[in-house]
């Protein structure tokens, strides 16, 4: 296994009546009135920290991405987080990952293949490469670009990005989107060929194709936890069969959101109200804005008008009077005691069939002593029981080629179980 | 309702699909429909007692040919898609009806070649912008809110079937919001994120005598913007319709099919 902490950099105080008084966390919020700018720089720095401490904590990897104009999670430009991370975390064994850089948004797109090829010069080789296909909201109205153009910008960029990392010559790239006349990237990325990419993905099948016909690993990003993925992880799964790929675990990616504390009966206690908080607040989005129309290509809005819309409304309508064990029977947190959160992680785990695991540690109203916490628990007390699911055999062809062997313990990790006299 | 029959022309060196519904007899007069895709409504019925009505659709947005926007890159593409979709109609020179962005679409093709077009219609078209006036981005506009963008009178019987629209489900009601939903995808593609692709620079070109027709209380494009297209074709007047949001072809039917279609006669 290979797990990363992601983080979101959620705005954390936002007000009890956020979603009556306000139309959607995303594309219009009003900055002023529910934020200042010392705030953000409070935020943005506490990220940091917990990132940080997640890699000293002994984490695999550490996780940002990219979304613009919201209050559910706001790094603009994941790229500026993630050199402070390649350099804060200089001399380790830590993955920086990046889910990354938007590439419908990045005009020209070139400069994503740029600043991955900085990030990796700077960690030494240490950059795993996402490539998002950017949310509606942050594609279409804040940034933008036509919906149903999205997603041809999107393979256009992949290839001109993948082209300008290996090429040994000059080359003119002559798209439909971009065209630049003489393409010569400096700086080249540490890791030859190219750094690994991750594709991140809602379940639609245009992605599960892509992901495969280029051997990238596809990453199911969703917020429902690992139940409700199941279907999607087994189609996908199923799909890699009717290709010439192996089902290498690692091929895939899954973000769950995780909480744990010393008992079940006290991670309710401690982390209920955010979990709250982020599911009514953080993800209180308009719908004309999380779905116009050509965002998705004509089979796949047939598709999800027709058999995916009533399952997902369905819960979503649920959702507000859920109470914590709710969140957890139905899989979309994962919470409760070290040895809980154990057992139904490496149950997640191996029912998606999933090697690179992103974890949810910060979760929206978290504060920041608390999310030091469910970091330190979670490294010291959980990673132990899953690290090794997998790596007896299969090779993790999709994480940075220099830390792909077992991790030294982490310096605390190794204090504290000498503290623990075991 | 009249009869109406359907036409299916390929063009475009065979790529681009289009079903073209027509009806009535007389002069030729095209209609080109709005971003939520083509229904013949009793306006077009109304039209198809004096003139022969060509309806088409939308590039991509005909049933069984969601891909036929594909080759169409921008709006030249599609204005010079619609002289060939002509040619295979047998129009030499055409009256022309736009609604919104069919507005926008009738005014470029009789802005790019003035020869082509014999008069114009527009019913509050978009293409134009003042940022003191923005156009509403009716994408953005929540489901349950658009009656009160879309009429002058939301709680009227247009504004009720609309709302019940919304909510119907059952197959058939799935495929309408379906087709719908792809006439805005396919649609978009041509203004989004802001309707002002250029038209301004071009639309002094425009020959044709051409009636401009404004909902009062449109709230997706203001009536402010009358004045804007009137002022740039020099052989152009404007009706603005009082009890008429941005759909005043079927909410003041009567008025505008009657003021449209003596237009058409003049």
């Amino acid at each position: 296994m290979k797990i990363s902490m992601f983080h979101l950099m959620p705005y954390r105080d936002l007000p009890d009546d956020f979603e009556k008084r306000y139309r959607s966390v995303w594309v219009d919020p009003p900055f002023w009135e529910l934020t200042t700018p010392e705030k953000a720089g409070l935020y943005y720095n506490q990220t940091l920290d917990e990132l940080i401490h997640a890699a000293n904590a002994g984490m695999d990897g550490v996780c940002v991405n990219e979304h613009h104009q919201n209050a559910y999670g706001n790094m603009p430009g994941p790229n500026l987080m993630g050199s402070v991370l390649a350099r804060a975390t200089a001399g380790t064994d830590v993955a920086i990952v990046q889910m990354g850089a938007t590439l419908p948004t990045t005009q020209p797109p070139i400069r994503v293949a740029e600043e991955y090829a900085m990030l990796d010069c700077i960690s030494g080789g240490r950059i795993v490469a996402g490539m998002p296909l950017g949310s509606p909201m942050d594609a279409n109205y804040c940034y933008g670009i036509p919906p149903i153009e999205q997603r041809e910008r999107y393979y256009e960029a992949h290839d001109l990005i993948l082209k300008a990392w290996q090429a040994k010559e000059v080359f003119p790239f002559n798209g439909k989107y971009t065209q630049l006349p003489m393409v010569n990237l400096w700086p080249r990325p540490v890791q030859q060929p190219h750094p690994p990419v991750w594709v991140p993905g809602s379940g639609s099948l245009s992605t599960w194709d892509f992901a495969a016909q280029h051997d990238h690993c596809y990453c199911f990003l969703s917020y429902f936890g690992s139940q409700m993925a199941k279907k999607v992880m087994d189609g996908f799964w199923e799909f890699i069969g009717t290709t010439n790929r192996d089902p290498n675990p690692y091929r895939a990616g899954f973000l769950q959101l995780v909480v744990v504390s010393e008992t079940d009966a006290r991670a309710e206690e401690e982390y209920y109200e955010h979990i709250r908080y982020f599911y009514d607040k953080s993800l209180h989005i308009a719908t004309e804005f999380a779905a116009p129309p050509g965002h998705q290509d004509y089979r796949s809005l047939v598709n999800t008008m027709k058999t995916q819309r009533a399952g997902l409304l369905g819960i979503r309508d649920q959702l507000p009077n859920w109470k914590f064990k709710d969140f957890v029977e139905n899989g979309l947190v994962i919470g409760g005691s070290p040895a809980t959160v154990r057992d139904r992680l490496s149950e997640a785990i191996k029912n998606l069939r999933v090697g690179n695991l992103m974890v949810l540690l910060h979760i929206g109203s978290m504060p920041h002593e608390l999310t030091l916490k469910n970091i330190d628990l979670f490294a010291r007390e959980v990673m132990p029981g899953v690290r090794d699911i997998w790596d007896d055999e299969w090779e993790n062809r999709w994480w940075p080629e220099k830390l792909r062997g077992k991790r030294k313990l982490p310096a605390q990790a190794v204090a504290a179980a000498a503290a623990g006299g075991n | 309702m009249v009869a109406t029959a359907e036409r299916t022309e390929t063009v475009w060196r065979d790529q681009i699909e289009t079903r073209v519904k027509v009806a009535g007899s007389g002069p030729p007069v095209v209609f080109f429909h709005g971003a939520y895709g083509l229904q013949w409504d009793p306006f077009l019925d109304s039209l198809a007692a004096s003139h022969t009505v060509y309806a088409p659709e939308h590039p991509g947005t005909t049933p069984g040919a969601p891909d036929s926007l594909e080759p169409l890159d921008n709006l030249w593409d599609l204005v010079l898609y619609y002289y060939e979709l002509f040619d295979a109609l047998g129009l030499d020179r055409p009256a022309v009806i736009g609604h919104s962005f069919g507005g926008m679409v009738a005014a470029e093709v009789a802005a790019t070649n003035p020869e082509r077009i014999s008069k114009l219609a527009l019913i509050d078209p978009i293409g134009l912008w003042r940022d003191d006036a923005p156009v509403t981005n009716w994408m953005a506009v929540s489901l349950s809110d658009l009656p009160k963008y879309l009429f002058a009178n939301p709680e009227g019987p247009l504004g009720q079937m609309m709302s019940a629209a919304i909510k119907m489900e059952g197959d058939e009601a799935l495929d309408a919001q379906i087709q719908v939903m792809w006439s805005l995808a396919c649609t978009a593609k041509f203004v989004w994120p802001i309707p002002d692709k250029g038209l301004k620079k071009r639309i002094h070109r425009i020959k044709a005598s051409t009636l401009i027709v404004w909902g009062k209380q449109d709230r997706i494009a203001p009536p402010v913007y009358a004045e804007e297209f009137a002022s740039r074709i020099a052989n152009s007047r404007v009706e603005l319709i009082d009890g008429a949001g941005h759909l005043p072809h079927l909410e003041q039917l009567h008025r505008v099919s009657a003021l449209i279609t003596d237009f058409l006669k003049e």
